[in-house]
């Protein structure tokens, strides 16, 4: 079964920002789903819409099968949502905060008390139950936000940037339990700017820019059309001059690192052997950009081409 | 059947619990912030029957045939529940606007109408306290007691309703805090104060007696005085007629916001 289908979405703001322009998009059920774009392309907006943040201008949602529009409830209740800004009372404990969501659900108090320990404790939440939101550094704001949207028990979850602000070693754990949650049946929905979040998370992922889905593919088909790869190499001695090597384009960033661009389907032995024939000795490389960035990019700077293409 | 029968069960008790919830957060809200919320209706109250009880009423002399301290003990207890229930719908909902935590309402199944029963109850739970504060500070200057306890628990609860209904109308609309204080003190401060609670309107030249009559506020005030006093300068019907239909029309239009989501959703 689709956890997600969406058809024709449209959204034309107030102000005329025409913000979706008619998408398609299925999710299947039990995916890990990577929601990728620039800023402005249409992802909020998308969830905004699916989570009834967001009145839509036309199309249609259906969740696990039920339809936004006839069945409200039934969709509302399958959702969990973690927004992209923070939107507590800043007055209220924390524990009163994943209480209360759950009441909301129409989750009895009971149930409510028991499902809050345990979330907030899986969270590392537990010893600051009692203070008020305003009291939480930006990490345990963002984990509460997971708190909150897990206290139903949703069979889709939405993480709209959810570790936007969280230190490595926290988004890391994080990272762990939303493997955890989809390995244990929870289908899951996420939009990152750390799209190193994405490649390490997502098996599938659609790429929005403009209001339209410009992509949908496995992680791993998507990055396998990657043109090329930009590699940093730091060299053992310094260069005289850039080496030419036949079939890379290469640039001195400084006196002992080389930049090198490699073309999809060059081997990189070839640019070794190449360099070596130059006395070029590397003693460490590295990927200079994240390869779904470069896609990311890649699409972007694609899509706006097009883009002006069509105003002209 | 039978499992059609339990599902409609279950979703009324999630309604319940939903409702409920709502409910016991909007009672710790005002109750945590008491200072704020309850006493200075009290302090008022006082001023008044302190000023226009004892050292003005004696020189206006009977209102209606009552002493004009008694005669005062109406108005003022319904003007500290149209406050108090406004407010705090008013108040709390933009909050949560503003914060954006209404959010949480949004996502959650709670259908619109458990939504606003929700705010609404909760404003009338300020209201309730904070008028029997002033009824009980009432009592210690003078011996009003109800002359038709029904009609007074009636009047006393419907005016609640009706402002808190208007106080989450005006809460949707605003896009600021002085928003929510527009309407309070340009509307609403006008409309009491002219609806009779210090004065009859017999007292009024015929002109401005029909204006008067234009004036919701004026039913109820007046309703409520025929519950506490037995007296009234409209019939109590036209007053229930007044109230509810107000209370329809408003209970719609709040619906009206939260299913479409204007003022609300983006």
């Amino acid at each position: 079964m689709d956890a997600l289908v969406v058809e024709r979405l449209r959204k034309v703001y107030s102000s005329g920002f025409d913000a979706l322009k008619g998408v398609d998009l299925r999710v299947e059920e039990g995916d890990f789903f990577g929601l990728l774009g620039p800023n402005g392309a249409g992802k909020s907006t998308l969830i905004g819409i699916v989570t009834s943040l967001v009145n839509k201008t036309g199309g249609c949602v259906r969740v696990f099968g039920q339809d936004l529009d006839r069945a409200p409830e039934a969709v509302k209740a399958a959702l969990g949502v973690v927004p992209q800004e923070f939107n507590f009372n800043l007055f209220l404990p924390v524990a009163e905060v994943v209480a209360n969501q759950a009441g909301y659900f129409g989750i009895s108090r009971r149930k409510a008390k028991a499902r809050t320990e345990f979330l907030l404790k899986k969270l590392d939440l537990w010893e600051r139950r009692r203070s008020e939101m305003r009291d939480l550094s930006g990490g345990m704001k963002r984990r509460l936000m997971i708190a909150r949207a897990l206290v139903h028990r949703p069979r889709l979850l939405i993480l709209d940037e959810p570790t936007a602000g969280v230190d490595i070693e926290i988004r890391r754990s994080m990272w762990e339990y939303m493997r955890e949650l989809n390995a244990e049946g929870t289908t899951i929905i996420l939009t990152t700017h750390y799209l190193e979040e994405a490649e390490s998370l997502c098996r599938n992922i659609a790429l929005i820019d403009h209001g339209r889905i410009e992509a949908v593919a496995d992680t791993r088909a998507l990055l396998a059309g990657l043109d090329a790869e930009t590699f940093v190499l730091n060299l053992a001695k310094p260069l005289g001059q850039v080496p030419r090597v036949d079939g890379f384009e290469l640039t001195a960033l400084d006196a002992t690192t080389l930049e090198a661009h490699v073309r999809r389907g060059r081997s990189l032995t070839a640019l070794f052997a190449g360099l070596g024939r130059h006395g070029v000795e590397v003693v460490s490389m590295r990927n200079k950009q994240n390869r779904l960035e470069q896609l990311v990019m890649e699409m972007v700077a694609r899509g706006r081409g097009a883009a002006t293409a069509r105003a002209a | 059947m039978s499992g059609q029968h339990s599902e409609g069960v279950r979703r009324w008790y999630r309604y319940w619990i939903t409702f409920s919830t709502l409910l016991h957060k909007e009672v710790m809200r005002f109750s945590r912030i008491w200072v704020q919320t309850i006493l200075p209706s009290a302090i008022t109250t006082t001023l008044y029957f302190v000023i226009f009880g004892r050292l003005i009423g004696d020189r206006i002399g009977a209102m209606d045939g009552f002493a004009y301290v008694d005669f005062i003990v109406p108005g003022l207890v319904l003007m500290a529940v149209i406050t108090n229930a406004y407010s705090n719908v008013v108040s709390s909902f933009y909050s949560s606007k503003f914060s954006r935590y209404v959010e949480e309402l949004l996502v959650s199944p709670a259908p619109p109408w458990v939504i606003l029963a929700g705010y609404v109850v909760g404003g009338v739970a300020r209201g309730v306290t904070v008028g029997i504060v002033v009824m009980l500070v009432a009592m210690l200057f003078t011996d009003v007691t109800p002359y038709n306890l029904m009609v007074t628990l009636l009047v006393f609860l419907l005016t609640a309703v009706l402002f808190a209904l208007g106080g989450f109308i005006n809460a949707v609309f605003a896009n600021s805090f002085d928003d929510i204080s527009i309407v309070p003190t340009f509307v609403l401060a006008p409309m009491t104060y002219l609806g009779g609670v210090f004065y009859s309107i017999e007292l009024l030249p015929t002109f401005w007696q029909w204006v008067s009559m234009l004036n919701p506020v004026l039913y109820m005030v007046n309703a409520f005085r025929y519950g506490l006093l037995g007296t009234t300068d409209i019939p109590l019907f036209t007053a229930f007629i007044i109230i509810n239909g107000f209370i329809i029309v408003f209970a719609l239009i709040s619906l009206w916001l939260l299913r479409s989501g204007v003022g609300i959703k983006r």
